[in-house]
């Protein structure tokens, strides 16, 4: 049995919320489709019932689309969006974007752009999200088979990835993988990095054709070398760890779930706290988990409310440095928080980058 | 059909603030750069979290000097001064971010 799919129209206009839901509702996939002219009205409704699609305005008093969006993306990661406006600006897009959003709309002007959003509508009704991974940006597909796709039809084009606070280019030239990018590596190197992250999001650009050419493999022979790197370094992973060193001072146990994650250059103290905020958090390191958990949670929802109410998008990381350590926070919306303390001799670009591959390391 | 094609001429959406202020240990604004277009209360509330969560580490025996809030479209940096802090508040411009 098919399921109807639920879309939430969310605009101040009730004349175009009256006359997009009699448009939305001749789809074939013929979805139910609720109204709401305020962003709290809407908030309440995603929380009463589960909806796949919401399409908002972003104008609108008391609370614009934006901050509507920066609740809705952090509460409802699966929920597709659609912002359609009639705001011509390009930072408004790029902001829209940033906060995940699937698709940035103008309000159709004719019948023929009409048609052509409710086919993107009924594109994006059509897919089902998986909790467990994929990479979301057109579709959710592994992010092998968007390589091979982009390489079979032999396209040009670069593939933007990101997952976590961290991202990565691919450029696909004539169906060949020529380059790959992330903060640390270029190259054959970067390709691996991207390939081992489970998931994400992802964007395909406009193709670079002055790229200069640093991968020379084919890209089957890359799928292949990536393949076997990660499969050999999850066996790795999959053995007992007993050696990990602790560090000078702390008494950090060796076989913790958290020593992988002390391993990165000046780390002191690993601190994850789950979801859920009754249960004990997990500590590396530290002598007082329960005190600087209390403050991390605190710390992390102050931050993220006041993103709220700004409209400045999620909070992607928040680091402090001190005259004795540093710290960082990095939330995942599966996982929970995870805070970790560095030595005070860390320079701050290296807490930064290093605070990175400790979060890509929790959450893959 | 006309609807198609109206416009609306609603609410203007706000752009996000953009500047630098300080503000005392109660977390008031001392001084600052933030255009008036920024509503006070926006400045305010921003002065009033940094300053608590100044307050908070030092409460929990973790005191920095320094802190930056990377969001995605935003950055706040803070720095502790004398029990106050100077807040540097920059929008990230409308590109995509490179990695390279």
């Amino acid at each position: 049995m098919l399921k109807q799919h639920k879309i939430l129209l969310l605009d101040d206009d009730d004349q175009m919320l009256e006359l997009y839901q009699e448009l939305l509702k001749q789809l074939p996939s013929q979805p139910e489709v609720h109204v709401c002219n305020s962003g709290a009205r809407a908030i309440a409704l995603l929380e009463a019932e589960p909806f796949t699609l919401l399409v908002t305005d972003l104008r609108m008093p008391k609370m614009d689309g934006l901050q509507v969006l920066a609740i809705v993306r952090r509460k409802y990661p699966h929920l597709r969006i659609i912002v359609l406006t009639g705001v011509l600006d390009e930072e408004y897009r790029s902001r829209a974007y940033g906060q995940g959003v699937d698709l940035f709309w103008q309000k159709p002007a004719n019948t023929e752009e009409f048609q052509l959003f409710k086919d993107c509508v009924e594109s994006l009704l059509d897919r089902e999200v998986r909790s467990e991974g994929g990479f979301r940006g057109m579709q959710s597909k592994s992010l092998v088979d968007l390589i091979q796709l982009e390489c079979l039809s032999r396209s040009s084009s670069v593939l933007h990835i990101s997952q976590g606070g961290v991202s990565g280019r691919i450029w696909v030239q004539n169906g060949e993988v020529i380059d790959a990018a992330t903060a640390n590596f270029t190259g054959e190197e970067a390709f691996k990095e991207i390939l081992s992250w489970k998931g994400g999001n992802f964007e395909i650009l406009p193709p670079e054709p002055q790229r200069p050419r640093a991968i020379h493999h084919s890209y089957q022979g890359l799928l292949l070398d990536s393949a076997q790197a990660l499969d050999e370094w999850r066996g790795q992973q999959t053995g007992a760890e007993t050696n990990v060193p602790a560090q000078e001072g702390y008494s950090g146990p060796s076989n913790s779930p958290l020593a992988p994650l002390a391993r990165f250059e000046g780390v002191e103290f690993v601190l994850t706290m789950p979801l859920d905020e009754q249960a004990p958090p997990e500590s590396w390191g530290l002598e007082n988990p329960r005190q600087i958990a209390a403050w991390a949670r605190a710390t992390q929802k102050r931050l993220r409310e006041l993103g709220e109410k700004i409209g400045a998008g999620p909070l992607a990381e928040a680091s402090g440095f001190g005259w004795q350590r540093h710290w960082a926070l990095a939330a995942d919306a599966r996982k929970g928080l995870l805070c970790a303390g560095f030595r005070r001799v860390l320079p701050k670009e290296k807490v930064e980058t290093t605070m990175k591959h400790i979060f890509a390391k929790w959450v893959s | 059909m006309g609807l198609l094609s109206k416009k609306s001429s609603g609410p203007q959406l706000r752009r996000l603030p953009t500047g630098t202020f300080t503000v005392d240990a109660l977390g008031c604004v001392v001084c600052s750069t933030v255009p008036q277009a920024v509503p006070a209360a926006i400045v305010r509330e921003i002065g009033r979290q940094v300053v608590a969560i100044f307050d908070e580490a030092r409460g929990a025996q973790l005191p920095f000097s320094e802190m930056v809030a990377q969001y995605a479209d935003f950055k706040i940096i803070a720095r502790e001064m004398r029990g106050g802090a100077i807040i540097f508040l920059s929008p990230k411009p409308p590109q995509l971010e490179s990695s390279s």
